[in-house]
């Protein structure tokens, strides 16, 4: 059976050039980077090689990269460890309403356990913070906002620059997860004003347990994991070394492809968004319907409920996501979708696509020919779309 | 995740359906909170005639479903009403822990169905079918 994986947002193949850039570090480069002797001090030299091919995909300076074990650990510093650096000025967070949970819980770590008061920032049914909003929430006791760039669940690029600009004025520290982002599309801290930026490494077909924080040069920190002074003392524990040439190579290679690979995911995105609208009825396109990741396309389908969708989808061997409450763990539907004003049944009903360029137009076509028959299956015996049309029909 | 009957009565869920003339009707759940099902049966001489069921909701909800339908249709009113939640999900070959509750009431929603008979022949015990 054809296989069309479209849940690269939840993980990515780790790309062979980047495996091959990694292989001489398990076992013939092992040796640790705080190390005195040639074994340790030629891994330390790998290691800021790695730093540098990061900081330039994003317009950074070498040391000014933490590396850590991922894209939530990134943001767990960046929250924490900015919010108590600065506690003599206040213990006041803001943070958007459709934030990743590493920053939500960490904001509500805070919340909890250090007398921080949070405002969770609403946002507009296509997902955009307002800055002018934005203004009225600060409070002289208000250390820093975090807004995430790009929504992995919704799609909405958010106006970064503005945002972070008026934080930059109001003298508050301003941080953006931006995991879902870099890599697809062009990102530059300079340009966007930001004090620290999330990335992760399996958005960029490195492995999964390698991320990255940018924070700006003097910027305080308090470390999230105590231990010895790796990391300029920032992060505890021995680098994870491989991973991390991971990183640096996938980030190499994604700073000579983006123009190219923005573009084309754009396109299949466009396709399938197009063929969806046209084929299956009472469908919401949810985000931001131009200011959007390019491969990233989110749908609210009526009537039916999502985990159902995903298992008639991967049936045929079509691999996507959901933020529906019955594909959580928590069973809770996705606070996201909540965020933007969406019905809770409606909710129910996401279906999230997620492209890389290993994704080709034959794939769109594909879940094009095998989503709606799954749709109207799902629909057919669905209590909810029966009364849902029985009410449509009586006007 | 979840067993291969699950799976079995997802792709292939048996009885699903409305029936118009329904001697009674039973629904369970809401689509805010995750599941939805609806059951309807018809009732001849004191047995299950024919059952059919609607459901929104996960693969676990229309696996349930399919399989109470199943485990009901033939029965008499009194066996029906001793299918539990518990002997559903076993039949099933178990269900992940944290579809045990949300996901799984179908037998609550067919023993609605049943009561709302019961009640309807209390009322007009002359229009009995038995």
């Amino acid at each position: 059976m054809r296989r069309v994986y479209l849940d690269h947002a939840a993980a990515t193949p780790v790309r062979r050039e980047v495996l091959e850039a990694m292989l001489p570090y398990f076992s013939e480069r092992f040796g640790n980077p705080s190390a005195v002797y040639d074994l340790g001090s030629e891994i330390k030299e790998v290691l800021e090689e790695q730093r540098e091919r990061v900081a330039r995909l994003i317009g950074a300076q070498r040391e000014e990269i933490v590396f850590t074990s991922s894209g939530a650990e990134a943001n767990n510093l960046a929250i924490k460890g900015a919010a108590l650096a600065n506690l003599k000025k206040g213990r006041h967070l803001i943070v958007s309403a459709i934030e990743h949970h590493s920053v939500l819980n960490a904001a509500r770590f805070l919340e909890k356990f250090h007398d921080f008061e949070v405002t969770f920032l609403p946002v507009a049914k296509d997902g955009l913070a307002d800055p002018e909003r934005l203004r009225k929430f600060m409070t002289p006791a208000t250390t820093l906002v975090s807004i995430q760039h790009g929504s992995n669940e919704i799609g909405t690029i958010q106006n970064i620059r503005e945002l972070a600009g008026l934080c930059r004025e109001q003298g508050v520290l301003f941080h953006t997860d931006a995991v879902a982002t870099v890599g697809q599309a062009p990102v530059d801290v300079q340009e966007l004003q930001v004090d620290l930026l999330t990335l992760s490494g399996p958005a960029l077909g490195a492995p999964k347990g390698v991320g990255g924080l940018y924070f700006r040069p003097k910027l305080r920190l308090v470390p999230q994991i105590h231990g010895g002074i790796q990391e300029n003392g920032r992060r505890g524990g021995t680098e994870n070394v491989p991973a991390i040439v991971g990183l640096g190579e996938a980030a190499a290679l994604a700073r000579e492809e983006l123009a190219a690979k923005a573009g084309y995911l754009a396109g299949l995105r466009d396709l399938l968004v197009a063929g969806v609208q046209e084929r299956v009825p009472q469908v919401v396109y949810t985000g931001h319907p131009r200011q959007r990741l390019p491969g990233h396309a989110s749908f609210c389908v009526a009537g039916i409920e999502g985990e159902a969708l995903l298992f008639m989808l991967s049936r045929q061997g079509i691999y996507a996501n959901t933020g529906s409450a019955c594909a959580s763990k928590a069973l809770k539907t996705s606070p996201v979708l909540g965020a933007l004003g969406i019905a809770p049944d409606l909710a129910q009903g996401s279906v999230v696509f997620t492209f890389n360029t290993d994704n080709s137009e034959d794939d769109v076509n594909y879940v094009l020919n095998h989503l709606p028959p799954a749709v109207d299956r799902l629909r057919s015996f669905s209590p909810v779309w029966r009364k849902r049309t029985a009410a449509a029909a009586a006007g | 995740m979840y067993s291969d009957i699950v799976m079995d009565h997802f792709a292939n869920p048996r009885n699903a359906g409305v029936i118009e003339d329904a001697d009674g009707v039973g629904e369970v759940g809401n689509p805010v909170c995750g599941d939805m099902m609806t059951f309807y049966i018809k009732v001849k001489d004191n047995r299950l005639e024919d059952v059919k069921f609607q459901t929104f909701g996960c693969v676990a909800a229309i696996a349930v479903s399919s399989m109470v339908s199943e485990m009901a249709k033939g029965q008499n009113l009194e066996d029906a009403q001793k299918i539990t939640n518990k002997s559903v999900a076993a039949t099933l070959g178990g269900l992940p822990q944290n579809k045990m509750h949300c996901s799984n009431l179908g037998a609550e929603a067919l023993a609605l169905a049943i009561k709302s008979y019961q009640e309807k022949q209390r009322k007009t015990p002359s229009a009995s079918a038995a």
